[in-house]
């Protein structure tokens, strides 16, 4: 926090008091224990179309949600007035809720609170941009789309940035606050006409503006749709399969969700049960980690104050262990692994991952295609949640990319379905790609290609 | 009750047109939130909240300029949309400069049709066209958790196979009123109940789930005595699921069931008539207003004021009051769905379908219950005409890319039919077409109306939205399957 009074980072420190009154207002009601969460946050999105803004907008929010402890009981109220007597109503809903709940003998706030050393969450240069320098990077990234030759639409252009700050404070007397910026644009391009319209995402981050390279940005939006131009539905076959980076994000994502213990010991994981096994290629290498310098998800501590830390998943092709918060740390008689996850103020802590990594490996994207030989190159996938087992794993999801052949791209394919089953697809990874890179859809994780030995491909 | 009153909303919209703007509008919103839920026999995360805030927007030809405020306070509220204002004129002064012609061509009408003073009323709501009969917040907390118990008990008496039933309630309320610079003042109080029971049977090393949901813009009414129907439906599609062979693979025709069947509609269609897809020629539907898409017999309305249906709300999040939008009549592409500015844009009525998950969001066009309107055949001539086929039952979700009309269903219910007859459960099939291609196929739609709760996620924002259809028969479509 020694840069929280640096410009564009707001301070935490009144947060910290205004959760401290949560904490207090919930003892006062009558909790045995209290945790509150307090965030403030100004933020804004430049959305550009066809060389002029479409869409500026300037948001300042804030909110306290507040965890109430009777016994072995708990609930949770959140609320948007930061007044004593809001706090209190707030600390009244979490009371009211808590005395519905059944007892859960595990539920506890953390024994060792802590705050982890993240380096770069806050940066000052934020402060230095206007809006108008923003609109132009937005502007910049749609012309970047739009001047390659064959781009029929530029449907998005889109900046976003944010300023946070969020406190925890409990009544074992832990107290701590944090500052973060984040700055985000994605485009999103199209190639083709009519029924032949293929689309094409290309996304950037960092903590402020000048992180983000607008031509780059652009260029892969339209790179992604051109490289599908013409795509026509292929024939079924069985064959190597390489996922580029967002369709391993993708995939990774989903596995993430399904190591939090959480869901394991609901019996609603694949994985239950198979701590230590083999459950991948040893060339796999899965990681949490909640303090990674560039990870948007990145903070010094968890929802429930507990020091984000690196947790090995998956690792030499073993399951290494799943992801704990407090509660179902004592459940297991295990540490939490600081994975506590909040959406907002206004969920209570839950099991969740940080910044999902899948280590990259040694061999260019050329490299995967030439052992793929006569295979399949997916760039996007649709229906992944929905199309998946999660307690099977089984899974059978949409997908378009292009075929390879002679171990080269080939011509693109659209309409077609990938299926599977999840472990079955770990133990077919052959080798990970170098190109690692973030991929901030639907959760943070950086992830590099990989090649799978094969899979069930199904078109006409 | 008013969250805010007509002489500060005045001075609010007064104040965002301080340096231009065509429109301005703020919007206010109070909302109350309760979920509890039961696991594996312990009701567990009981959660509760209350959130006030405005939005203040203002449109300058082609630009929207926004912003959000927690709280609705006098003193942030103006602050809001001096700041909102702010936005404008930056970007006029840039705009002047280096766009010339192109932004000054509009921006000089700025009007604040409701000045300070006025006392306009409030537009009354439609009267009870969604009543409430049993307000969920006054219901006790007991109740509901003596619902969650039913529901539980339910499922687990469905069978031994029955390993894990969870059971949850969620509950709403959103007072929201719009004021805007042409003058309009209106409001609507939102209130919404849903009870959804998820079930994991498991024999013989083989799991499956099953789930179903029953939610209205209702009270507790809805599901007050629902539990045992809802957990059964529940379970049967678990139990059902563990028989389940693997799903064939290739071109076949598929009879999509009625209810949660009509996420079919919603995805590969609906997606693609919102006016800003439209707008944007993000939507295979562009140019097809008119056309025949389908075959005469084949009917789809859009109806955000159908009586307390999960998608319906009295007036839509820009004070458009909700209706009954055709959208394909006798199989003719007939209407586009619109907010206010794709209306204005387009020279069409405004539909109702302004929509926004809350006042931190920007409206934009949005389905509220879409369906297809009831056929002539029976399910049994739909199926029976069918040698080798696929019956899909439900789907665990879908998703489409508006722009090419492209989607993708998981079939989390599907059936192989085979000689005219409804024969083994499969289980990993999807669907994969395009919205264009599988209209056009339609061959045969029963008379079964029904429609599910489902939620629609557009722009960053979750939506409540009905789905809905009778039994409709598609002649052919790509089955992907788990069996290549």
């Amino acid at each position: 926090m020694s840069d929280a009074t640096a410009a564009g980072c707001a301070s935490g420190d009144d947060l910290e008091s205004l959760a401290g009154w949560g904490v207090e207002a919930a003892l006062s009601a009558g909790a045995g224990e209290a945790e509150a969460w307090c965030e403030r946050s100004t933020s804004r999105r430049i959305r550009v179309y066809d060389g002029a803004v479409e869409s500026l907008s300037d948001a300042g929010g804030r909110g306290i949600g507040i965890r109430a402890f009777l016994g072995e009981r708990s609930g949770y109220g959140y609320g948007t007035d930061l007044t004593a007597d809001g706090i209190r109503a707030t600390a009244r809903i979490a009371l009211d809720a808590a005395a519905i709940a059944d007892p859960d003998e595990h539920g506890a706030l953390p024994a060792e609170p802590g705050v982890a050393d993240v380096e770069g969450l806050c940066s000052d240069a934020m402060a230095g941009w206007t809006t108008e320098r923003k609109v132009e990077l937005a502007l910049a990234v749609e012309r970047a789309a739009r001047g390659r030759p064959g781009v029929s639409q530029v449907e998005n252009a889109v900046y976003s940035d944010a300023e946070a700050s969020a406190a925890i404070a409990n009544s074992r007397g832990f107290a701590a606050a944090y500052d973060a910026t984040r700055a985000f644009a994605y485009a999103s391009a199209f190639a083709g006409e009519g029924e032949d319209l293929m689309t094409g995402l290309g996304i950037g981050l960092g903590r402020d503006p000048g992180a983000l390279d607008a031509a780059a940005i652009g260029h892969e939006a339209a790179d992604r749709a051109l490289a599908l131009a013409g795509a026509r539905q292929p024939s079924s076959r069985r064959c190597p399969v390489v996922l580029d980076a967002f369709v391993a994000a993708s995939f990774a994502g989903l596995i993430g969700s399904m190591l939090s213990a959480d869901a394991v010991q609901r019996g609603r994981s694949l994985f239950a049960g198979r701590e230590g096994e083999e459950v991948a290629e040893p060339a796999l290498m899965l990681v949490d980690d909640g303090r990674h310098p560039d990870g948007p998800a990145s903070a010094p501590f968890d929802g429930e104050g507990s020091a984000t830390r690196r947790t090995p998943l998956i690792e030499g092709g073993h399951l290494r262990g799943f992801l704990y918060d407090t509660r179902t740390a004592r459940k297991d008689g295990r540490c939490s692994t600081a994975n506590a996850s909040r959406s907002s103020y206004r969920a209570a802590p839950s099991v969740g991952t940080t910044n999902l990594l899948v280590e990259p490996g040694e061999a260019p994207l050329d490299e995967l295609l030439r052992r793929a030989g006569e295979g399949l190159y997916v760039t996007d996938v649709a229906g992944l949640h929905s199309g998946v087992n999660p307690v099977s794993g089984t899974f059978s999801v949409g997908a378009c990319g292009r075929l390879i052949e002679g171990g080269e791209l080939a011509g693109p394919v659209r309409e077609i379905t990938i299926a599977g089953d999840l472990v079955g697809m770990l133990r077919g990874v052959v080798a990970v790609g170098s190109g690692a890179r973030w991929v901030p859809l639907g959760g943070s994780v950086r992830a590099a290609p990989l090649l799978i030995g094969e899979m069930a491909v199904s078109g006409s | 009750m008013t969250l805010v009153d007509h002489d500060l909303a005045a001075r609010v919209i007064e104040r965002a047109l301080r340096h231009g703007g065509d429109f301005a509008e703020l919007y206010v919103e109070d909302r109350h939130g309760f979920t509890v839920s039961l696991d594996d026999g312990r009701v567990e995360r009981p959660r509760g909240g209350s959130e006030r805030g405005a939005s203040v927007r203002v449109v300058l030809g082609e630009a929207t300029y926004f912003g959000h405020v927690d709280g609705l306070a006098e003193g942030p509220l103006l602050e809001l949309a001096g700041s909102v204002a702010a936005g404008v004129r930056a970007q006029r002064r840039e705009g002047e400069s280096r766009f010339g012609a192109r932004a000054r061509r509009s921006g000089s009408g700025a009007r604040a049709a409701l000045a300070p003073g006025d006392r306009t009323a409030l537009l009354p709501q439609p009267a009870g066209s969604h009543p409430i009969t049993e307000p969920p917040q006054e219901v006790a907390a007991e109740r509901k958790v003596e619902l969650l118990r039913a529901g539980d008990a339910a499922a687990r008496a469905a069978g031994d196979a029955i390993a894990q039933a969870t059971v949850g309630y969620v509950e709403s309320r959103r007072i929201v009123e719009v004021f805007n610079s042409d003058g309009l003042a209106a409001a609507d109080d939102r209130t919404r109940t849903r009870l959804s029971v998820q079930a994991i049977a498991r024999r013989d090393g083989r799991i499956e789930t099953g789930s179903e949901t029953r939610g209205g813009h209702a009270g507790f009414e809805l599901v007050a005595d629902a539990a045992q129907e809802i957990a059964g439906a529940a379970t049967r599609k678990a139990l059902t699921m563990l028989d389940a062979v693997d799903a064939p693979t290739g071109r076949l025709p598929v009879v999509v069931g009625n209810g949660f069947g009509g996420v079919l509609l919603h995805e590969a269609v609906g997606h693609g008539l919102e006016a800003d897809a439209v707008h944007k020629r993000a939507s295979v539907y562009a140019d097809r207003l008119g056309d025949q898409l389908a075959v005469a017999g084949v009917t789809a309305y859009d109806d955000g004021a159908r009586p307390n249906e999960w998608g319906s709300d009295g007036i839509d999040d820009e004070g458009t009051p909700t209706q009954r939008t055709t959208v394909i009549e006798d199989g003719r592409l007939t209407s586009f769905l619109h907010d206010l500015r794709s209306a204005r844009r387009a020279g069409a009525q405004p539909t109702g379908n302004g929509r926004r998950e809350s006042f931190r969001h920007l409206p934009v066009p949005r389905m509220t219950n879409t369906y297809f309107a009831p056929g002539e055949a029976s399910v049994e001539e739909l199926i029976g005409d069918v040698d080798r086929g696929l019956y899909a039952v439900s789907f665990g979700g879908g998703q489409v890319e508006p722009a090419t009309g492209d989607f993708v269903f998981g079939v989390s219910e599907g059936y192989l039919i085979e000689g005219g007859r409804v024969t083994a459960p499969v289980r990993g099939a999807t669907l994969v077409g395009s919205g264009l291609e599988a209209l056009a196929a339609i061959d045969g739609i029963a008379g079964d109306l029904a429609i599910a709760t489902g939620f629609c996620g557009k722009a960053g924002q979750s939506v409540p939205a009905g789905v809905g259809q009778p039994h409709v028969r598609i002649r052919e479509l790509t089955v992907g399957g788990t069996a290549a």
